[in-house]
């Protein structure tokens, strides 16, 4: 089947298999590495992703179902060189170590920043619950997030 | 894990889809969110010949109050129920369920219509739809039918709807008391599914309890009222004392406790009665 994604701002189509999981046309298909998959069970949100706007796990989404619609992968969040203050925040409150959570990690977070800009640390660890790290004990991420929602908050003042 | 291949269609129309429904017969599944579905076809649990993706008909997923219901599109999703202030408003029980489903990201597929008819025993949304009284909308190509919440699951991942059928929507008449309500569970700490989770609606009258419906899930096959607790209360002042004697009925009606990995069915049954006196207290506020 004939599908057309946007993908970070850039159109992407392709004849895919309706059973292809749009984690596997963005890793795949679209060369879009960033993207990882750790259960593939729809427990760890290493795949994690924006579809329209919305942070979603890829490994539970078919390609075909995400025909038309838009897509934001970590790929498409520094722009012109300069990070994304979510990833400036995992940088500078050392929110990875190994780094294999944190793509998802980084999405599930700007998908909660797009609901809540000043999320409190509690609201912080719910909107991260669906993302596993079997590194860092999470505080650092927590912290990361906080950093960038001040950031962020700073900029649209 | 990849699923077997299959067709897959995104009819635009209901009668389109009931269309595709009727070619394929039993050979064919019905996706919505797909989180309970697309699993399963992962796990090659099942290999439909076709997936039709009813995900793109439209109205199906509006949130509406028509005089005193709310009617709620069985796409919308429980990230869209969790978040309406409409609902927060007028039946807190369905957007504090709706909050506590899974997480942020499987809130944001999961749809309510996918989730009553998958039927998993230990899903959040029967307890507060059996609270709550709701009513089930189901279209059909003999035309539409509406299947009261008591009547709906029939056992184990199975509903009171037909193959060929479509749910459409979600009926709740708006509480008189909306706040006198709450839904407690005790999760699974991996998906967050309810080992035992127990929904309740009250209406109070000057302290004296004069309507009570309460839903459980994740204790038995299937879930239940527990009109047993519901009895105990109704005509009665509510005290903390009744609270804890109508709550240590809350399992009478299930014969079977379910016995798995997560919970023996021993603790389950515990839990059940703990369960509902903490969302009976939060309910009533005492
Ligand atoms: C990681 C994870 C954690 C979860 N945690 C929880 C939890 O804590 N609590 C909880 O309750 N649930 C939980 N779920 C399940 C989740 O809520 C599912 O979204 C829900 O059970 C199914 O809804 P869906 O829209 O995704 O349905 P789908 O997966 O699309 O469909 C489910 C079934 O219903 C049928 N169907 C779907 N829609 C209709 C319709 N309108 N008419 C007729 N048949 C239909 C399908 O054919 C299929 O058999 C979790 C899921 C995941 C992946
Ligand atoms: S790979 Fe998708 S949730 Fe783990
Ligand atoms: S940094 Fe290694 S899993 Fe999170």
């Amino acid at each position: 089947m004939k599908i057309s994604l946007e993908i970070n701002g850039k159109k992407h189509e392709a004849d895919v298999e309706p059973r292809l999981l749009l984690v596997h046309f963005l890793r795949d298909v679209a060369n879009l590495t960033g993207t990882h998959i750790g259960c593939e069970t729809s427990l760890c949100g290493a795949c994690t992703v924006l579809l329209d706007d919305a942070a979603i796990k890829s490994c539970t989404v078919l390609a075909v179902q995400a025909d038309g619609c838009r897509v934001t992968t970590i790929e498409g969040l520094a722009s012109a060189g300069e990070l994304h203050p979510v990833q400036k925040g995992f940088w500078e409150h050392h929110g990875l170590q190994c780094g294999y959570c944190t793509p998802g990690m980084i999405m599930a977070a700007c998908g909660l920043l797009r609901e809540n800009l000043s999320p409190s640390e509690a609201e912080i660890r719910e909107g991260l619950e669906g993302n596993l790290c079997r590194c860092t004990g999470y505080q650092n991420i927590v912290d990361a997030v906080e950093s960038a929602a001040r950031e962020m908050a700073g900029a649209v003042k | 894990m990849i699923p077997s291949n299959f067709e897959y269609h995104a009819p635009t129309s209901i009668e389109a889809a009931l269309d595709l429904i009727n070619q394929y017969g039993d050979d064919c599944k019905i996706l919505s969110g797909g989180h309970s579905l697309i699993p399963v076809l992962k796990l090659r649990l099942a290999a439909p010949a076709a997936v039709i993706d009813i995900g793109r008909i439209p109205g199906l997923s509006s949130i509406s109050l028509d005089r005193d219901r709310l009617r709620i599109g069985a796409l919308a999703t429980h990230a869209s129920i969790a978040a309406s202030d409409m609902l927060g408003q007028l039946c807190p029980l369905l957007a504090t369920t709706a909050h506590q489903i899974g997480d942020p990201q499987v809130r944001n597929r999961g749809t309510l219509g996918g989730s009553l008819v998958h039927a998993d025993p230990a899903a959040d949304w029967p307890a507060a739809i059996l609270a709550l009284d709701a009513s089930i909308t189901v279209r059909g190509s003999a035309g539409e039918r509406h299947i009261a919440a008591n009547d709906f699951f029939v056992d184990m991942l199975t509903s009171a709807v037909q193959q060929g059928e479509i749910v459409t929507e979600i009926s709740v008449a708006v509480p008189a008391q909306p706040r006198a309500s709450s839904y407690i569970k005790v999760a699974q700490s991996a998906s967050g599914f309810a080992v035992v989770g127990v929904a309740v609606q009250l209406e109070i009258d000057n302290g004296v309890c004069v309507g009570a419906r309460i839903g459980v899930t994740g204790f038995a096959p299937k879930p239940y009222r527990a009109s047993s607790t519901e009895n105990a209360l109704k005509g009665n002042p509510i005290t903390e004392d009744l609270i804890s004697s109508a709550a240590a009925l809350a399992d009478s009606e299930a014969a079977d406790a379910m016995n798995d990995i997560h919970a023996s069915g021993e603790y389950r049954r515990h839990l059940t009665r703990v369960i509902a006196a903490r969302a009976l207290r939060a309910a009533a506020r005492v």
